[in-house]
């Protein structure tokens, strides 16, 4: 090598100077450039929630059951005076069934409002529904890293100087923007479908959604990144997210409220994480706003977000090298 | 600097602590070579590789480049290579100029750098009119020549080449070692690259370790393997009959004289400069020589003569080699 080439040489190796913001963007910008251009996975995502939503969301009527028109009683009601404690000895009672039919309602609208919160139920499961589709977008999103490891990809990464912790958040910011965005087509759709926002509703109000969903997002991507990122294979993360799914929907607050669920799940429910973000949630659009109840989410949110992110970068640091 | 650009000492990985894939190996490549890792798949050529570009770490032993220790100064050795996987690499749903300005960011090349070396790179490997064409539409050829432009992003005092024509067609390949020498000759590297190719060892790399089993069985310059064969084959047949077996044995060089139908087969060193002495001191004797043939001993016969089988033997089925390659990152992985 001859004495100009090498000064090339070194000034080249001058030159690289990566840096954590510098790869974390790259890295980043790649995966949010391929996902734009691939809008039918997009559409795919959305749909999910949104046939639970359109379908269970509205044929599950529970309001409805306690409308007049359901509980449907005759115009008049007789009651033998024998039956009647107060006034005494009269031969018989008539009721106003119309009127009984509506003080009915009007307790069920209580009851209603009293289990859910809102008079109406599909309100209330839409919320759910944004929370459905944080969980499923990050975890499909974190199974990202086993096909950059396959086609190859992951290990050229790693051959560069580029921070290590830079490969991880890149995975973890995609698969957070990404829930960011189809939650927030999931908001605008429940709306159209008949979703009720609260009287304290503002447009402020959606940046706290965002804030929430970010956290949950984070930390829900930073642990399925961390339990693919040995595999080699789809498999054993598809098989683990089918099988958490389910039970982290059902035992959570998305379809029905924890406080009349058994103990035991109601246990499971209050470490679920889903319940908070979807607690946060319904308290900022639905739900009249109440302060304490929002930062005892928040602080959970934020928590879970935290530890699972540090978990997620020491196994990085730990395994991507091997 | 030292001359010895890459150092491996005693450099050995072992999966899942049963797989010996590369056992304490040594040696060493100097300065602006190009060096060459040849031998079967699977016989751990790619583990060497991985572990000298800080994907893999050794279970044992210890490897430098350019004085940078892969373990403890992964970092610094990540920063003056260039590395050209086996696969291609590069991201189908981006341009080849998208992908060539991810690498420069993953080496945090200054932008306006960047820009101007992605831009001189495609020109180099002929691609820049598929700037902007998605790299999902390219042919196998052209993804090489993507990947070898990515591996020069960050204008890499060492290039690491894995099998950089598996998979390509013989027009390609021969392509392909034309711009390794260009790129060699233009920026000056030194090269390490892994072959199961005979003939793309022999053309292009100035030293080669044969590698079979983890193990390096030899180590040379291409020529300098075959003259350990014992140098070339020349036969001759002359007009007069009769036996010119001790003339010829009496020639410098001539190690192995034999007669077969009617000619002679010799084993010469050096049989280029051999075969006119043999030729003069027959005559000088009153014979004649009415035909003469030279054959260079190819890297075959040093494989053959080094692993004691062919290297074709060696190569698996299609179906055989993917299962190996699957077993192997499973192991990899676990």
């Amino acid at each position: 090598m001859s004495t100009a080439s090498q000064s090339k040489a070194t000034n080249a190796a001058n030159e690289c100077r990566p840096s954590l913001a510098r790869g974390l963007w790259a890295l980043t910008y790649r995966e949010l450039k391929k996902w734009l251009k691939d809008p039918v996975m997009l559409i795919m995502f959305v749909l999910q929630p949104l046939i639970w939503m359109g379908l269970l969301g509205k044929s599950m009527n529970i309001g409805g059951l306690f409308s007049a028109n359901n509980i449907n009683l005759p115009p008049q009601i007789p009651i033998p005076g024998k039956d009647v404690l107060s006034p005494p000895g009269l031969p018989v009672v008539v009721l106003n069934g119309t009127a009984l039919a509506q003080t009915f309602a009007q307790m069920g609208s209580k009851i209603m409002e009293n289990t859910f919160g809102v008079t109406d139920y599909f309100s209330f499961m839409a919320v759910g529904m944004v929370s459905m589709i944080v969980m499923t977008t990050t975890m499909f999103s974190g199974m990202s890293i086993v096909w950059d490891r396959r086609l190859g990809f992951l290990e050229k990464v790693i051959s560069t100087p580029v921070s290590r912790a830079a490969i991880i958040f890149a995975k973890i910011l995609n698969a957070t923007f990404r829930a960011m965005f189809q939650a927030s087509v999931i908001l605008a759709l429940a709306y159209l479908l008949g979703l009720q926002l609260s009287s304290s509703f503002t447009l402020l109000n959606l940046l706290g959604v965002y804030a929430a969903i970010f956290l949950l997002g984070v930390g829900l991507s930073a642990v399925f990144i961390a339990f693919s990122i040995r595999s080699t294979r789809m498999e054993r993360p598809m098989q683990f997210i089918s099988l958490i799914t389910m039970p982290l929907m059902f035992a959570s607050n998305t379809f029905f409220p924890t406080k009349l669920m058994p103990d035991w799940m109601q246990a499971i429910a209050n470490v679920n994480p889903l319940t908070y973000l979807t607690d946060a949630i319904r308290r900022l659009t639905i739900l009249p706003l109440d302060a304490s109840a929002l930062i005892w989410d928040f602080t959970y949110l934020g928590l879970f977000a935290a530890v699972l992110t540090s978990i997620g970068i020491v196994l990085a640091w730990r395994y991507l090298t091997r | 600097m030292t001359d010895e650009v890459i150092k491996a000492e005693n450099l050995t990985k072992i999966f899942n602590k049963s797989l010996v894939a590369v056992d304490h190996i040594n040696f060493s490549v100097r300065e602006g070579e190009i060096f060459g890792f040849l031998g079967p798949n699977g016989a751990g050529k790619t583990t060497t590789i991985n572990m000298l570009i800080t994907v893999l770490k050794p279970t044992e032993g210890r490897a430098s480049v350019l004085g940078f220790d892969v373990v403890k100064q992964a970092n610094e050795v990540r920063k003056v290579i260039g590395v050209v996987p086996q696969e291609y690499t590069a991201d189908e749903d981006l341009t080849g100029y998208e992908n060539i300005i991810l690498c420069a960011d993953l080496y945090g090349i200054p932008r306006d750098i960047a820009k101007k070396r992605a831009l001189e790179l495609l020109e180099l490997v002929e691609l820049t009119e598929f700037r902007d064409k998605r790299v999902e539409t390219y042919s196998g050829g052209m993804r090489r020549r993507l990947e070898l432009a990515c591996g020069l992003i960050n204008r890499p005092k060492v290039l690491f080449l894995d099998e950089p024509t598996l998979g390509l067609d013989v027009q390609t390949r021969a392509a392909t070692w034309e711009y390794i020498r260009r790129l060699k000759k233009e920026y000056g590297m030194t090269i390490f690259m892994t072959t199961h190719y005979l003939e793309e060892a022999d053309a292009l790399c100035d030293r080669i370790a044969i590698i079979d089993h983890g193990k390096i069985i030899v180590t040379g310059s291409p020529s300098e393997l075959k003259d350990s064969l014992g140098g070339d084959i020349i036969t001759i047949t002359i007009k007069e009959n009769a036996d010119v077996t001790d003339i010829i044995r009496s020639v410098e060089n001539v190690k192995e004289v034999r007669k077969e139908n009617g000619s002679y087969r010799i084993k010469a060193a050096k049989g280029e400069a051999t075969a006119p002495l043999i030729i003069e001191a027959l005559r000088r004797k009153g014979f004649t020589v009415t035909r003469l043939s030279l054959t260079e001993p190819t890297l075959n016969e040093v494989y053959l003569e080094y692993t004691g089988r062919a290297i074709r033997d060696t190569e698996e089925s299609k179906e055989a080699f993917r299962m190996h390659r699957i077993t192997l990152r499973r192991a990899r992985a676990g």
